[in-house]
């Protein structure tokens, strides 16, 4: 085994080390009944045919690499600078344990220092914890603290929020015996004020908006923040970061918490994950929030030091007074948006931004041409939007696979009303002939 | 120097007009977007050019230990190593590049090493089916505490309040436990460091939902009455739920659920070898025994004739607990270390890594006095003899001593059971040479414990920056650069009142 460097003339000293006569011996605290059981598993392999095993199942995948696709939906193809990728690889960081040791983990916590620097900065809101395991997850974390910040039990969401994120939700304030209610969307799909503000009650604690929202539809938050608060109600904002290089920020917005998918910041799709979810508060949530945080102080010669802070809030000290449970996080995730904002910075970020505004917009108004589709033009989006059809989506789907694109993403399954309509999202990744091709290939369906 | 001592952040390198990347330049569009929804605040991003972020981020992790170049004896960690092959795996262009809402019938191959990566996890454990979307361990707890609710709750069994779990659990354990809004009840360790029939007695009765426990415990000590434990908390209606982060020790030796635990959690980046990342991402599968299948979280992935699919959600499903598909590329970098180990390497990874710290645990019983002297599994704690601790010591001041030696920590100051607890869990990647050396580096130190206990009291000398004053940050915490900037600004000129 290429992995294990103890031979049996090891095992033979460290039993002679150990006084016993055999292996058994050191577990014969297991009863017998439970010993040795049969296990079916193949047998091991050498590297190069584990490489083999893999290549050979990855045949049977076809990536975005060699389809074209306009598929968004809560993970989005972005260009990734290279330096990312060498970064990540860096095995003092890959490798690295959590920086519970800051005196030989200086490097993972002064990236954990400037992530959240980046984060605040971005969403515009004072303080960023380490990272969470993703958007689903903190934006259920963020209503969990709303719940108990206020001492009230109802969160209110919005319709046009993610279905899984909405699913994460539910899973989480049900088990923790909270309630959660929505409001509609019109039928511009943008959010429903009126209807919003119909649903408040006095056990309220928090608003949840997504924006861009599920649909692609950047909202117009005008004065809400002011409404909710003066009735005690926090907002929390599920927004995409991305966006917020030309976007009004979460903070701006007035929002108490900003969670979301930090995916779009450098991280490759990988199926679904790993990604990260950013977590950012005002200030006067600052010892509430979940997760690992570090802060910057000195050490004893004087000298800049970063350290894990405010680890009163976690499990590992407070136990069952935790303000979470969450232990890991996604650390090595949270270094790769780092390297990618770092490197974007000030111009970039904004740009990044600005191109992903125009190739949707672009796009959307190609489509608008096409005979059997239809697209909304009134709405300002970013990334991605709502196509209906007059065929059914499979059908498009199919056709369109066939010359080499994935459509996009339906919306049937989770929005019944939303007949045979699909999700198109187009990100910096696409140049002009990539869009153009891809009407031209709509156009024949 | 080898170790740059620039500890500057990214944003004091920073000088206006410098780009770290260039993206297209044209425009398709007249931007029409309104102006109430634009940023308002300017972006005070850093700038800065490749070259500088490169060396920037070099440097910094340059400033860590890891397991790529150094030994951590972290117990309950199970810091082994992450094989390359992993990676390569992982990054492979048909992999790293799949959307989650991709069509299912172009994940085929995706779709198969979760399928086979379940049934590997399946028959290591004892299990009857695993869901695979909890993205860390804490985050597989909860999803278990979650069945355990949502099964009492589906046989009317409201009244159940309580869980149970020893004093030496993991932190995560309670903290779990009263996320789901349940009463954690802690039970006390014996003298031999375990849980006794009679002290689960005392606590047992019908509202106790769930007994958690680590097996071996984090002594490193295996349940030995954990069959009659399971048979009483089996005989109340209450389940049992497996914190798998000691797993590694029982690999091809003992199953949890044969041991008759109705849940267990895995830690991929513990057992099964993917990179910790400084502290994350992880990935946490849950297992349940045939009875709790339909309480899962939905979907499964699942093979139907010849492919592979999502399954329908079963009307009992506690619903998803992350979005998409969980850590699909941690998931991988499991598969492909459980192939690569096959049957006989699962067998000498557990095997190993308990041959590991029964050396450790000899060659140091004297050095320092062992919290329960006898045979061990994967780990073992050690603590302070008491002429040691007079010397007004620590166990994490021997921590940071073992770091100018150039070994991280042990786990310290856990178990809270022990006083002054070192952990202290090898695994079975090292060998023994390198277990020669740290052995050696422990006996050096108890001699400075003795001898000049202000070396070990100030440790570390030798580590880019001396002890960090924690008080400090969390009484003035500076969390943002902004933060460091009103700290650091200039005091305002005083205005004389004229």
């Amino acid at each position: 085994m290429q992995y294990h460097p103890i031979t049996a003339e090891d095992e033979a000293k460290i039993l002679e080390a150990a006084g016993v006569a055999s292996f058994d011996d050191l577990v014969k605290g297991i009863p017998a009944s439970l010993r040795n059981p049969k296990i079916n598993l193949p047998a091991g392999m050498n590297e190069m045919d584990v490489q083999n095993l893999i290549r050979s199942f990855g045949t049977k995948n076809q990536s975005t690499k060699t389809v074209s696709s306009f598929l968004g939906a809560g993970s989005y193809e972005h260009f990734v600078p290279s330096v990312v990728f060498e970064i990540l690889a860096r095995s003092e960081f890959l490798t690295a344990y959590t920086p519970y040791q800051p005196e030989a983990s200086q490097g993972t916590l002064q990236a954990v220092f400037e992530y959240q620097s980046l984060i605040a900065e971005l969403t515009g809101l004072d303080v960023s914890n380490a990272s969470h395991y993703d958007g689903a997850t903190s934006l259920a974390e963020a209503c969990i603290l709303a719940a108990r910040h206020t001492g009230k039990s109802r969160i209110v969401a919005a319709s046009s929020l993610h279905p899984d994120y909405r699913e994460v939700l539910e899973t989480y304030l049900l088990s923790a015996s909270f309630q959660l209610d929505s409001f509609a969307y019109q039928a511009n799909l943008s959010f429903d004020r009126a209807a919003l503000l119909k649903s408040l009650t006095d056990d309220t604690a928090a608003v949840v908006i997504q924006t861009p929202n599920y649909f692609g539809i950047v909202e117009d938050l005008t004065g809400l923040a002011d409404e909710l608060h003066a009735r005690g109600i926090l907002l929390i904002l599920a927004a995409n970061p991305i966006s917020m290089g030309v976007l009004k920020t979460p903070g701006e917005w007035g929002a108490d918490i900003a969670v979301g998918e930090g995916q779009p910041l450098g991280v490759p799709m990988s199926y679904g994950g790993p990604y990260l979810g950013y977590f950012a508060v005002t200030k006067e949530l600052m010892r509430k929030i979940p997760g690992r945080i570090a802060g910057l102080t000195e050490d004893s010669n004087g000298n800049r030091a970063f350290v894990l802070t405010l680890q009163a809030r976690e499990q590992h000290i407070r136990r069952e007074k935790a303000m979470s449970n969450i232990c890991t996080n996604q650390a090595l995730i949270a270094l790769a948006a780092t390297v990618y904002m770092t490197l974007m910075g000030k111009a970039g970020m904004r740009e990044v931004s600005e191109i992903n505004l125009d190739r949707a917009a672009y796009l959307r108004e190609q489509i608008s041409k096409i005979k059997g589709f239809r697209v909304d033009l009134t709405q300002p989006i970013f990334n991605e939007f709502v196509v209906t059809s007059d065929k059914p989506f499979s059908e498009i789907e199919a056709t369109m696979l066939k010359k080499g694109f994935f459509v996009g993403v339906p919306l049937e399954k989770h929005f019944p009303q939303l007949k045979n309509s699909f999700l198109v999202c187009a990100t910096e990744t696409k140049s002009k002939e990539n869009l153009d091709a891809f009407v031209e290939a709509l156009k024949t369906c | 120097m080898l170790i740059s001592n620039d500890s500057r952040l990214s944003f004091e390198k920073s000088r206006p007009g410098r780009r770290g990347a260039l993206l297209p330049t044209d425009r398709l569009t007249q931007s029409k977007l309104p102006q109430n929804l634009k940023r308002v605040t300017p972006l005070a991003f850093p700038e800065i050019s490749e070259p500088e972020a490169m060396r920037h981020f070099v440097n910094l992790s340059r400033k860590n230990f890891s397991i790529d170049t150094h030994f951590y004896p972290l117990g309950s960690c199970t810091m082994k190593y992450n094989p390359k092959v992993n990676e390569w795996a992982a990054r492979h262009r048909k992999f790293a590049s799949l959307h989650p809402l991709q069509p299912v019938s172009t994940v085929q191959g995706m779709l198969r090493t979760m399928v086979e990566l379940e049934e590997g996890l399946m028959t290591i454990a004892g299990m009857d089916r695993f869901t695979l979307q909890p993205a860390a361990g804490a985050h597989g707890e909860l999803t278990g505490l979650m069945i355990v609710h949502a099964y009492h709750k589906a046989r009317g069994d409201n009244h159940r309040r309580k869980v149970l779990v020893p004093d030496s659990s993991h932190g995560t354990n309670p903290a779990t436990a009263a996320l789901v809004g349940y009463e954690v009840v802690q039970m006390k360790s014996n003298e031999r460091g375990r849980l006794s029939v009679a002290e689960l007695e005392k606590h047992l009765d019908d509202n106790v939902a769930c007994l958690m426990l680590t097996n071996p415990n984090t002594l490193g000590l295996f349940e030995e009455d954990i069959l009659e434990v399971a048979k009483r908390v089996h005989a109340k209606g209450g389940l049992l739920y497996y914190d798998g982060a000691n797993l590694n020790a029982l690999l091809g030796l003992a199953r949890p659920g044969d041991m008759g635990f109705d849940i267990v959690h895995i830690n991929l980046h513990k057992t099964f070898s993917t990179p910790h990342g400084g502290g994350g991402p992880g990935s946490g599968p849950v297992g349940v025994k045939k009875h709790l299948i339909p309480f899962l979280p939905h979907p499964l992935v699942e093979k139907k004739g010849d492919s592979y699919i999502f399954s329908e959600k079963s009307p009992q499903s506690i619903g998803r607990v992350k979005a998409f598909h969980g850590n699909a590329g941690t998931l991988l970098r499991a598969f492909v270390y459980l192939r690569s180990l096959g049957l006989e390497g699962i067998k000498k990874t557990g095997r190993d890594a308990v041959l590991n710290a029964n050396y450790v645990r000899v060659k140091l019983r004297d050095s320092f006095k062992p919290a329960v002297d006898e045979p061990c599994m994967h780990e073992f704690v050690l603590t302070l003899k008491p002429e040691q601790a007079a010397q007004h010591l620590h166990a994490s001041d021997i921590g940071k001593r073992l770091l100018d030696y150039g070994f991280h920590a042990p786990t310290v100051h856990f178990p809270l059971v022990v006083p002054d607890s070192i952990m202290i869990e090898p695994t079975e990647s090292e060998s023994l040479e390198t277990l020669d050396n740290f052995i050696a580096a422990m006996k050096d130190i108890a001699d400075e414990i003795t001898n000049e206990p202000d070396k070990v009291r100030l440790a570390p000398h030798h580590l880019p920056i001396r002890r960090p004053n924690e008080v400090l940050a969390a009484r003035k915490p500076i969390l943002t650069y902004k933060d460091y900037l009103r700290e650091n600004a200039p005091a305002e000129p005083v205005v004389l009142a004229k």
